[in-house]
This record gives structure tokens, C-alpha cells and sequence, in this order.
């Protein structure tokens, strides 16, 4: 099989995601000989992004470029997209499962009336057959699953796919192509960042959780702290967002992020069942706790019992000394 | 304003996952509603105790998804409806509920269809805007924030942490996101109105719908557990020697720094 595939683009601030590398990755995963496509949306100097995917992978990009493309909504980006699939006719299309990919693959594969297997994050292939291995009950268990008639759709977990090396000898033609982006029903009026700065949750390599443990909202600050130092975001427990310490955007577990760091640091977050769920398939698990009964201590690589207002000043510290 | 939510079932939170035979086992298991969809289900109750009109509660499920529905009705809902697959459809996917839904509100007036964001179980977070695709509507994912005056709706969206301020109109299908409401407990008063609350039944002929229409795109071929986690190392020592042990570790064993 040598089928084209499609792979969307996203950028945040003007850079390309992690995620779209990841996905152009996958793309050659399920079609070793197959073309890939780029596709790339936005409101106008797309040409060095769609560079960029070629470097990573893609034969050539398709950009659509349009003032209505400015910031993501379902119905423009839709309509974009939506063109030049019918343009390519691929036979299958990757995306990475971020907030957009959630938003915008759903509606793509209704108009397409296609499958869509959503947030794997290992794919198999045997001759023509390709499994796709994604979590299901946030990673409490994993399921195998296969496209059984039509395009082969997937959207890909950020962080879990290896992208390819960067090779800017790759060459490969970047195509404007005009899409007329109509009747717009929604606005985005304004975005308020909240988010930590830079690192987001889902991609973040390193992330410093706390919970209730780490008492009140300033007991939070030492953790970005630890967090800024080591290139890494802040998350939570649901006990510590119900408590209003942080942010319901920064839990992570089975009702909020499942995330699948190289280094989880949970910090007074005591491991129900909930939190687990969101966080024990990460690489390397930290546990700082001052109960040395915590549940937490069952998944942790390595473990401190003991203060943490103590212990997180000290790593502050030494990782800063490492850098 | 007629309101509907999409409602599913899932294991409760607090069950452990078993598999036997590449399914997962529910003998025993407790199921409540989703807890998205139960966000869904107390923004309906306040947007019609606000703006008036009604709540239905949809589901696509089995006999016993009654018992979720009866819950929603508890909470306030005022109907619900059971679109009963059990015999029909042996393994749909994300394409067939949806499928199902879109018939379902072919001859419905929707001004606003409520969901949950995405599903605890399966977690692809699919049906709701397939649904809005094909019914041809608005839709917002993943919301924190819904005001209505008149046709205008102003939403707060959840992107990764940042808030997203939107415009949109009726008729809308959003999917909620957990800082919306607090989903209230069912009320004993509520539980025994919710006896006599209306409870439709159907299965997919109701719908003119055949299994070849709603047959399924993807398959799951196996379900298995990931490998048991070890625990690991709790360090010992003075604090200090700890922390640096630690450092260490991460470095030169784990290799993660």
C-alpha cells in the first residue's frame, strides 16, 4: 500500500508544535512508501513553517492562508482543511490529539462520514495492517484498534511518537492554495493566557504536580519554581484544585489531563486511584511525601518521605547547580 | 428553549480495571454517569431555570443505562430518552453513536445539545461535535463559561490552560469542561419525582435506521492492562543527602535530566 496521507499542521505563537513532527512520524509509521502532505492553515507567512515540515518529513505542504484563519475555530478551520482533503483524496489523515485536534478531527470525519481512532500513542504495522494502540480509561488499560473501512484517521498523544531528525537537505514543494473561508458563526473575542508560561501540560517532558499537601495557592509557588528550573509545567491533583490551590486546567487524572512525562514529580499528592490514572504511565516517577504510607509510594520510582516545604527549596537548588 | 444532553454511563472512578479475554469485565462493576456529562446535566437544569423550556436527557446504551437516566431526572431533568442498542449493534464505534444521535434529532428542534467533553471510558471526545457537524450547527468544545441572552451565547473555552473568550449562537452544541458547575446530588424529593418523569424507549427501527447505516469504522481487535509498576526505591538518610542522592539518581540511573 502506498497511499497518500495528510498530516495537519499546528502551530502556537508562530512555531510549529512538537506534535506536528510527531505526526508526520506517525504518517510514515503507517505508510512507509506512501507521500506525505502537509497541511498547514493560518492567517498569512506560512512558507517557513511548511519548510519546516519538509525538514521533518513531509514531501510537500499545502498552505492555506486567510484572515479568517487567524485563530482556530472549527468552522474555519474546517472549511480549510476540509478543501484540500478533497483536493488530495489521501488515504489517510494524522493529526496530533492536542485541544485542536480534539476539536477539529471530529468534524472532519463526519463530513468525510469516516472512522477515526483518537489519541494513540503507538502504532503497529504487519504488511498492510495497521494497529493503533490507544489508553482507555485514562490508561487504567489499553486497547488495540483497527480502521476497518475507509481512511485511515488518527490523532496521536503528544510526547508519545519519536519525530525524525531535523534534515534541512529535505526538499519539497510548498503550495498556496486559496480556500474562500464564509459564514463564520463563531468569534474567538480574546484569549486570557493562564496557562505557565512556554511548557504546556500535555507536551511538557517534566512536570512538578502538587496536591493537597502543598496546603494553599503559595505553596504552589515553589513547585513552578522547581518547574521553571527544570524546563518542565505545574500540575495538580484534584484535591488541590477543589481546594482552589491552582487551576482545574492544571489537573491531571482521570476526570482532567492524563499526561505521559519523561519525569513526574508528584508533591504531597497522596495517589488516589483518579490521580494514578492520569499519570503512571509516565517514564520516571518522583514521589515527595510526608506519609510514608501514600499510595503514591506503590507507582514511584523513587521516593522521599518527608517535609516537602524542606525538600523542594533543596532540589530548587541542586538542579540549578546541574544547569 | 429545548434542551437536550448527551448522557453515557462509565465505570466509576474508583473501579479497578480487569480483563479477561481482551474485554474488559463488568460483572459487578459500579456505573454512574460520566462525570463530563454530569456537568451537562446541571448547566441544562440552570439555563431552563433561567431561560425556561425543557431538559432531555439522550442516551445511547443498554437496559441498564436507565438507571443514569433515572439519576439526571433525579437531578431535575424533565425527560429522558433511551435509544436501547443492546440487540442491534454488537461493536459500534464513534461513527455509529453519532450516526444513531443524528437520527435521533432529525425531527428535533434543538436550540441547545449539552455534553460532556469527553468520556472517562473510551475518552475519544468524538460524538458530540460529529453530531453538531452533521445536524449542521455551531459547536465549542470544552467549556468553563455559557451565558445566553436571547440568540447570542457568550462562552468560556478551555484551550490547554488558556481561556478562550467566544461569540456564538443558538442553535449550539457545546461540550463541558470540569470548572463549569457543581453538579448537584440528587435531591430524595427528586429521586421519587423522577419515578414518574417520562422515560422513552427506542431502539434503532424507531429511527429508520438499519445496522448497515450505522455500521461501525474501526474495530477493537484487543484490551489489555499496562505492566504492573514496581514499587520503587524510598531513599533514606539526612535530607540534604536525599535530595542529592536524588539528583543523582535522575541523572545517571533514570537518565531523565
Amino acid at each position: 500500500m502506498s497511499e497518500k496521507i495528510v498530516v495537519i499542521g499546528e502551530a502556537r505563537d508562530g512555531e510549529l508544535r512538537n506534535v506536528t513532527f510527531e505526526a508526520i512520524a506517525a504518517a510514515k509509521q503507517i505508510q512507509s512508501d506512501g507521500e506525505i502532505v502537509g497541511v498547514l492553515c493560518g492567517k498569512e507567512n506560512l512558507e517557513q513553517q511548511a519548510q519546516e515540515m519538509i525538514y521533518y518529513g513531509a514531501n510537500r505542504v499545502v498552505t492555506v492562508a486567510h484572515d479568517n484563519l487567524e485563530t482556530y475555530t472549527p468552522e474555519g478551520y474546517g472549511q480549510a482543511v476540509l478543501a484540500v482533503i478533497e483536493a488530495e483524496s489521501p488515504g489517510g489523515i494524522v493529526m496530533g490529539h492536542t485541544s485542536i485536534g480534539k476539536d477539529l478531527t471530529p468534524k472532519l470525519a463526519s463530513k468525510l462520514g469516516s472512522g477515526l481512532v483518537s489519541d494513540a500513542v503507538e502504532i503497529q504495522t504487519d504488511g498492510d495492517e495497521v494497529t493503533f494502540i490507544r489508553p482507555i480509561y485514562s490508561g487504567k488499560a489499553f486497547e488495540k484498534k483497527v480502521i476497518t473501512s475507509g481512511l485511515t484517521f488518527v490523532t496521536i498523544r503528544p510526547n508519545n511518537i519519536a519525530m525524525s531528525e531535523r534534515d534541512e537537505s529535505r526538499t519539497g514543494e510548498v503550495t498556496a492554495k486559496e480556500v474562500d473561508i464564509t459564514d463564520l458563526r463563531t468569534v474567538i473575542k480574546d484569549v486570557i493566557r493562564k496557562a505557565s508560561e512556554g511548557v504546556d501540560l500535555s507536551e511538557a517532558n517534566v512536570i512538578v504536580a502538587g496536591g493537597r499537601g502543598v496546603k494553599s495557592a503559595d505553596g504552589f509557588k515553589p513547585l513552578y519554581e522547581l518547574a521553571d528550573a527544570l524546563g518542565g509545567a505545574v500540575g495538580a491533583s484534584r484535591g488541590a484544585c477543589d481546594a482552589d490551590y491552582c487551576d482545574y486546567s492544571l489537573q491531571i487524572g482521570q476526570t482532567g489531563k492524563v499526561v505521559t512525562p519523561d519525569l513526574y514529580i508528584a508533591v504531597g499528592i497522596s495517589g488516589a486511584i483518579q490521580h494514578l490514572a492520569g499519570m503512571s504511565n509516565s517514564k520516571v516517577i518522583v514521589a515527595i511525601n510526608k506519609d510514608a504510607e501514600s499510595n503514591i509510594f506503590n507507582v514511584a520510582d523513587y521516593g522521599i518521605v518527608g517535609d516537602l516545604f524542606e525538600i523542594i527549596p533543596l532540589l530548587i537548588e541542586e538542579v540549578k547547580q546541574l544547569k | 428553549m429545548n434542551i437536550y444532553v448527551l448522557l453515557k454511563k462509565t465505570f466509576d472512578t474508583e473501579e479497578k480495571i480487569a480483563v479477561s479475554g481482551g474485554v474488559i469485565e463488568d460483572d459487578g462493576a459500579e456505573f454512574i454517569i460520566n462525570p463530563y456529562d454530569e456537568y451537562a446535566v446541571e448547566e441544562a437544569i440552570n439555563q431552563r431555570d433561567a431561560h425556561g423550556g425543557e431538559v432531555t436527557v439522550v442516551t445511547v446504551g443498554d437496559e441498564d443505562s436507565e438507571k443514569q437516566l433515572r439519576t439526571a431526572l433525579a437531578m431535575g431533568a424533565d425527560k429522558a430518552v433511551l435509544i436501547n442498542t443492546e440487540d442491534d449493534l454488537e461493536d459500534g464505534d464513534q461513527f455509529t453513536t453519532a450516526k444513531v444521535l443524528e437520527a435521533f434529532f432529525a425531527d428535533k428542534e434543538a436550540d441547545l445539545i449539552l455534553a460532556g467533553n469527553v468520556a472517562i471510558d473510551e475518552a475519544s471526545g468524538q460524538v458530540g461535535p460529529r453530531l453538531a457537524s452533521s445536524l449542521g450547527i455551531s459547536y465549542v468544545t470544552t467549556v468553563t463559561s455559557l451565558k445566553i441572552d436571547g440568540e447570542t451565547v457568550n462562552i468560556e473555552k478551555d484551550v490547554e490552560g488558556d481561556v478562550e473568550i467566544i461569540e456564538t449562537s443558538l442553535p449550539l452544541l457545546v461540550t463541558c469542561q470540569q470548572g463549569l458547575n457543581d453538579p448537584r446530588y440528587p435531591s430524595l424529593p427528586g429521586i421519587m419525582k423522577a419515578k414518574k418523569k417520562p422515560l422513552e424507549e427506542l431502539e434503532i427501527d424507531d429511527l429508520d435506521l438499519d445496522e448497515d447505516d450505522v455500521e461501525a469504522k474501526t474495530r477493537t481487535t484487543d484490551i489489555f492492562l499496562p505492566p504492573e509498576k514496581e514499587a520503587g526505591r524510598v531513599l533514606e538518610g539526612d535530607v540534604q543527602d536525599q535530595v542529592k542522592e536524588l539528583i543523582s539518581l535522575l541523572k545517571n540511573e533514570a537518565k531523565v535530566l
